[in-house]
């Protein structure tokens, strides 16, 4: 896995073998620019990349690539994140020139939420094509040069590709195949959905290595600090394939009110400390969701700080 | 079979504003069998419309037939000496049926008496549920029979996405619970003992022949005379 395909900063770090810190930032739902600049402004230091996500719930937002754009001025590494769910196979490769003309160096293939959950439950969804095969897709027209269609492509683009994996979602016995089969379209590195049951989460890795696949893949840990019981109550009751385990949701109730967010910040902090010593963990993606303020701390509290500078 | 669901009759009552004679048209086939269209639902719908327009003090003939088929020609006949009579023809056949009466007979408004929903099965009277989109190219072969185009809510072809939980989709029908189309297809795999084909990528799909390539077409040279 050392050989360094692209001009990524991000595999960069992790082909040098150094544990990689990512972390995101949702678009604004309105076209203010500033609102990017200063969550990245805030973790900039503490991270080698910063995704963003692609109308995240299915709720409208300003685009990712735009955002990525206003990134890359400020000098950043973006991770362009694409769901399936909005553009067909014609938009998706366009976006992915788009992104290449600006030198957007690394995306996340996505099939995104269903739009029931979002502003437009009504609207049509698209997936002309889904997560697995978007990934064939940017590996065809990097490798191969080539458009789906079959044309030459006048400078290909150069991207890191990356994918989600849900080591929690059912059924569990596809979890570890359903990697294998993403590795097989060419995936590079993974971002996990957030680790709250740790257990869960290190058997999946130890099914993975009993195949040999964290030697095929870098797998970045996803992670997102709980704000409150409320919130550990949430994800565990209403977002799907999310995995909270009652002793994590406990441990939040019986904190007071006014130090939950503290508690939460602690719980996300000893994962990682945990989750440091598994084989096969390359890093880190922290989505600290509308908290990017936090993010600092934790990268700093878990010795991942300072950040690897390259040559 | 097609399945469709009863219109409501406000919307129906609001095609036939002004109308004297009407007739209401029913089909022997799929909307029978999803009692939504069939002889039963012509005699219920056309009573409810007598009555609605007998309470307003109107003089509106109502007439019933039920066709074997509204879908063909030879059936659609039937009715050929006797439409011009009416100034309206509420249509209880899938949209199919409704088009090609309107098709057929140009000078009498033809108005829908029921939304077509999708093909699917009777999986119980009063349940019926969907099970295919026509694409036009049939993938259950590799996919132990259970298709991912209808039956997936992203008609992920390598499914599941990360929203599956205990065997549900991360959609909801209102309050009502969906099966994963995915977790049936690895469920399906598995006690065919083929879970190892689970991890065959299927590739990007030909839509040309599904609803994107525009309206189709089935030819059959050997059948045509
Ligand atoms: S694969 Fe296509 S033709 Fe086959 S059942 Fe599904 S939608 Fe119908
Ligand atoms: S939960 Fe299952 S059926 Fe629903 S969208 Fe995801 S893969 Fe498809």
């Amino acid at each position: 896995m050392t050989d360094v395909k692209t001009p990524s900063k991000l595999e960069k770090i992790l082909a040098a073998g150094h544990l990689a810190v990512t972390s995101e930032c949702g678009p604004p739902r309105g076209s203010d620019p500033e609102v990017i600049t200063k969550k990245a402004e805030m973790i900039k230091d503490h991270v080698d990349a910063i995704n963003i996500t692609d109308n995240q719930t299915s709720v409208t937002r300003m685009c990712s690539l735009a955002s990525c754009i206003h990134l890359k001025q400020m000098g950043l590494e973006p991770v362009l994140q694409m769901v399936t769910r909005d553009r067909n196979r014609i938009a998706l490769q366009s976006d992915i020139l788009g992104a290449a003309s600006f030198d957007i160096y690394n995306i996340l293939c996505l099939s995104g939420d269903h739009q029931s959950f979002g502003d437009c439950p009504q609207g049509q969804n698209v997936h002309d094509i889904d997560s697995m095969q978007l990934i064939q897709t940017v590996r065809h027209m990097r490798d191969e040069g080539k458009f789906l269609g079959g044309d030459d492509i006048k400078r290909p683009p150069q991207m890191f590709v990356g994918a989600a994996a849900n080591p929690f979602a059912d059924p569990f016995e596809i979890r570890v195949p359903r990697l294998a089969k993403k590795i097989a379209a060419g995936v590079e590195f993974i971002q996990t959905q957030c680790i709250y049951n740790l257990d869960k989460f290190e058997k999946w890795m130890e099914l993975a290595r009993d195949r040999g696949l964290h030697e095929k893949v870098y797998i970045l840990a996803g992670l997102t600090p709980l704000k409150s019981a409320g919130m550990a109550k949430y994800m565990k009751n209403r977002v799907p394939g999310m995995d909270v385990p009652d002793d994590v949701v406990k441990r939040m109730a019986d904190t007071p009110k006014e130090k939950q967010s503290e508690e939460g910040i602690k719980i996300c902090i000893e994962s990682i400390l945990r989750l440091k010593e598994v084989q096969g963990v390359a890093g880190f993606h922290i989505m600290a969701i509308e908290w990017e303020e936090k993010v600092p701390g934790i990268v700093e509290e878990t010795g991942l700080y300072p950040r690897p500078t390259l040559e | 079979m097609i399945v469709a669901d009863k219109k409501p009759i406000e919307e129906i009552i609001e095609y036939l504003k002004g109308k004297q004679n009407i007739l209401i048209l029913g089909c022997n086939e799929c909307v029978t069998v999803c009692e939504a269209g069939g002889k039963k639902e012509v005699g219920v719908l056309a009573s409810a419309l007598r009555m609605y327009f007998q309470n307003q003090g109107e003089d509106v003939k109502i007439d019933e037939v039920t066709l074997e088929r509204q879908c063909d020609h030879e059936y659609l006949e039937e009715i050929r000496d006797r439409v011009d009579q009416y100034d309206a023809v509420v249509s209880l056949a899938c949209g199919v049926g409704v088009q090609f009466m309107a098709e057929k007979y140009h000078s009498t408004h033809i108005y829908p008496g029921v939304n077509t929903c999708f093909l699917g099965a009777t999986e119980e009277r009063g349940l019926w549920t969907e099970r295919c989109q026509a694409c036009g190219q049939c993938i259950l072969a590799t996919t132990g029979g259970i298709c991912p185009v209808s039956r997936c809510a992203k008609r992920l072809l390598n499914g599941p996405c990360g929203g599956s939980t205990t065997g549900k989709c991360e959609v909801k029908k209102g309050d009502e619970e969906i099966d994963c189309g995915w977790q049936l297809i690895v469920d399906r795999l598995q006690a065919l003992d083929r879970l190892d084909e689970y991890e065959t990528l299927c590739p990007v799909k030909d839509w040309s022949t599904d609803r994107a390539g525009g309206p189709r077409k089935v030819i059959r040279e050997d059948l045509k005379q």
